[in-house]
């Protein structure tokens, strides 16, 4: 190896190299950050391999899974409007994408949410056909 | 035997540190007896309040941090679970600014804010109706009373008691 730096076009070729990949991976980073949420159904509904419903997805809302808390524990039943931690009483931001542009912007954001409040709602993580269901109710709910 | 008739490297440090915060407290009352609240850092302010208001750090000790960061896919019984990354992060800012004064130097039980004696002894004024208002709810809920809470204000001229 050469210690002493070089400007020979091998190197140039390198970083320029480089310089494309760092491009190329901060173009993917932002691509995840900018999900929406019909992607993200479609995701979903494909890892599952079967249609979602919007109807089942309502109903795996609002019931409880043998656990003390049901999504609108702290969503609240309408989720179109903000919700309130159950235990906290902390304020939570509208859960529909209709009310909430945020929502479902971020899968690594959407993913983490779903593992942790399925294990606190259903004592597992939800399948891709749940997650599915249920993302493709909210997005029947208008304002 | 221990050696008291000079001072131990430990007393050296005890005695500078002493200074040190005198001289800190002594600055803050400058400007009203307050203590500036630590800056809260962004991350932890998403992390953590989703769910709850965004602690300040010297509220509890370094242990307590320690436990409850250790702990949080069972977190006060629920799933509060984070990358490891994030969590490394989160512990290192938390127990560096964690409490140190002599009010918040020993672990209160379940590692709650809210069970330390200082605490107790800080709202025993608050009516028992008060605290179960729906607008109040729990004691984890600062924001009910403490209106800059969020920023890590918790000065007496900015307690709003709701009726």
């Amino acid at each position: 190896m050469n210690p002493t730096p070089s400007f020979s076009p091998r190197s140039f070729s390198l970083r320029a190299m480089a310089v494309a990949a760092l491009l190329a991976s901060t173009a993917l980073i932002s691509a995840a950050h900018a999900a929406t949420p019909a992607g993200m159904l479609a995701g979903y509904t494909s890892q599952a391999g079967a249609p979602a419903s919007a109807a089942r997805g309502q109903q795996f809302f609002n019931r409880t899974h043998g656990k003390e808390w049901n999504c609108g524990s702290c969503h609240g039943a309408i989720p179109t409007q903000a919700g309130k931690h159950a235990s906290t009483g902390k304020p939570i931001a509208a859960l529909a994408p209709a009310t909430n542009a945020e929502r479902f912007t971020d899968t690594a954001k959407t993913e983490k949410w779903f593992r942790r409040n399925c294990n606190d709602v259903v004592g597992r993580e939800c399948t891709a056909a749940e997650k599915a269901d249920v993302l493709s109710w909210l997005q029947t709910l208008k304002p | 035997m221990r050696d008291h008739s000079r001072p131990s490297l430990r007393r050296i440090l005890l005695a500078a540190l002493t200074g040190t915060l005198f001289a800190a407290a002594t600055t803050a009352q400058a400007d009203g007896g307050k203590r500036p609240p630590v800056p809260l850092l962004p991350q932890y302010q998403q992390e953590c309040a989703s769910c709850h208001t965004a602690y300040p750090p010297g509220m509890l000790p370094v242990a307590s941090w320690q436990r409850l960061m250790k702990d949080l896919p069972r977190h006060f019984g629920t799933d509060a679970s984070l990358d490891p990354a994030v969590t490394a992060d989160l512990t290192r800012w938390l127990t560096a600014n964690a409490g140190t004064y002599k009010r918040v130097d020993r672990a209160p039980p379940e590692d709650r804010i809210s069970r330390s004696a200082w605490f107790i002894r800080k709202h025993d004024e608050v009516a028992a109706a008060t605290w179960k208002l729906p607008a109040v709810k729990s004691a984890a809920n600062c924001g009910a009373c403490h209106t800059q809470a969020d920023k890590g204000d918790y000065s007496e001229r900015n307690i709003r008691i709701p009726r």
